[in-house]
């Protein structure tokens, strides 16, 4: 049985395969049947609308139906009962399990328990790999991956949406560029990780260092809480917005990626311009899914 | 002459392990990764900071001797986290009939635990705890927190 855990279990052509079954699944008009006949369920024990609604939309469109417990219902199914239990239990209705969780590794343990295959599908402040996929997707759209200049910006310490990409960026022949204020930035066992993979990673603390060599601007949301007074947040958002100024003597080919939803990190005004490609990014979550999805049964 | 007192310290043993050369002061340690509790009914002898002169120990070591028990090498490689030097000596009828060093295994199950107390395997859930084991440290198979220095106080 095949299950989607984390993207550190890919190899660099799992991941190819992957996108490229994406890929196609964009560019030809349906309808789809892989999944017809067939239930998922999504198990929500945490709330995630978008990722819910796009896993749900992956799986009508393939054919099949979803059985969503959110996480009201989900707090109530885990009185008392462990993710085991759950998930052997919810195994014996549906063909897969789409599991969102607060704990990490919780989607290994799912895992190791449910008799139809598990797709992660975000544990806690661990893996999160459809995001991840749809990432690597939107960059593919508009460049090849092989030696391109990738920036992430924003809290590298705590987010896992740039964790996962950089791990999955390191499989290709690119320079990692790392942008994060002081005390967000990347912790030293990742950074670490990445340059053993043969990875070029380059850190910068002020982003008018770098926005010009970058074909790829990864942003992330920068969160209030992470500092300890509103006056020091303010002072880092802002010296990390990204307005089209930022942008005038940007690359050519550059894009401009948020795993949504954002906060201040990006000027509406950015919206315009055709290198903002988030909302691009947040619709290729479905196809991607549905690739996914395809992939473990 | 009477004999010398160091020979009393700990008596030899008619059939069962003895574990020597354990990194001194963690016998007790030793005894808990081994799920020997002192009411799981084994008969014990056990010697703290005894002289050796080996090197690098800083010239102590302990000594424990379980009776009546022949630990399998799959249990005492738990211990070589924290006593990388230990010897497992079975004894039958007084002779040693096996001696052996301790590995640190490639993955350790229900040793350590997580360092992240976000992690799945911290919740109450029927899994043991399970550990990679790389020249870095251990990379938990759940959350992938590495733990790299400070064994001793993570062992369940
Ligand atoms: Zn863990």
């Amino acid at each position: 049985m095949y299950h989607i855990i984390s993207i550190k279990d890919f190899e660099r052509a799992e991941i190819d395969e992957l996108l490229d079954k994406a890929q196609a699944i964009d560019q030809d008009p349906g309808p789809f049947t892989s999944l017809n006949g067939r239930q998922v369920a999504l198990l929500f024990f945490e709330p995630s609308t978008r990722t819910r609604m796009s896993f749900a939309s992956a799986v009508a469109r393939l054919g099949g139906s979803s059985i969503c417990v959110d996480s009201v219902e989900g707090s109530s199914i885990s009185k008392g009962e462990t993710l085991a239990d759950t998930v052997r239990v919810v195994s014996s209705y549906v063909d897969v399990i789409v599991l969102r969780h607060p704990k990490e590794g919780a989607a290994r343990l799912a895992a190791e328990f449910a008799s139809v295959p598990v797709i992660n599908a975000g544990d806690g402040a661990g893996q999160h790999p459809s995001q991840t996929l749809l990432d690597l997707y939107t960059i593919r759209q508009s460049m090849p991956l092989e030696g391109i200049d990738v920036g992430l910006l924003g809290d590298l310490r705590y987010g896992r949406t740039t964790h996962s990409l950089a791990y999955a960026l390191s499989n290709y022949d690119l320079t990692i560029h790392t942008i994060a204020p002081e005390t967000l930035e990347m912790p030293t066992s990742l950074k670490d990780e990445l340059l053993d993979r043969g990875c070029e990673v380059v850190e910068h603390d002020d982003i008018t260092d770098v926005i010009n060599d970058l074909d790829v601007l990864y942003a992330t949301r920068i969160q209030r809480e992470r500092f300890p007074d509103a006056a020091s947040y303010y002072n880092v958002a802002e010296s990390y917005r990204i307005t089209p100024e930022l942008l005038e003597n940007r690359k050519e080919q550059m894009i401009v990626l948020h795993p949504l939803p954002r906060a201040s990190e990006i000027d509406p005004r950015v919206d315009a311009l055709p290198c903002a490609k988030y909302f691009e990014q947040a619709r290729n979550g479905v196809p991607v899914r549905m690739a996914m999805l395809e992939e473990v049964i | 002459m009477p004999e010398e007192p160091k020979a009393l310290l700990i008596r030899p043993i008619r059939d069962g392990t003895v574990i020597d050369h354990i990194t001194h002061g963690e016998a007790l340690t030793v005894l808990r990764i081994l799920g020997i509790t002192g009411t799981t009914g084994e008969k014990l002898s056990i010697a703290t900071n005894v002289d050796t002169r080996i090197a690098g120990t800083g010239g102590l070591k302990d000594i424990v001797k379980v009776s009546n028990r022949e630990l399998s090498k799959e249990e005492v490689d738990r211990i070589a986290l924290i006593a990388p030097n230990a010897t497992i000596n079975i004894i039958r009828n007084y002779l040693v009939v096996e001696k052996i060093g301790v590995e640190i295994p490639r993955y350790l199950r229900g040793v350590i635990r997580c360092t992240n107390p976000g992690c799945i395997s911290n919740a109450n859930e029927p899994i043991e705890s399970a550990f990679g084991v790389s020249p870095n440290g251990l990379r938990c198979h759940y959350c992938d927190t590495v733990i790299s220095s400070d064994y001793a106080q993570h062992i369940i």
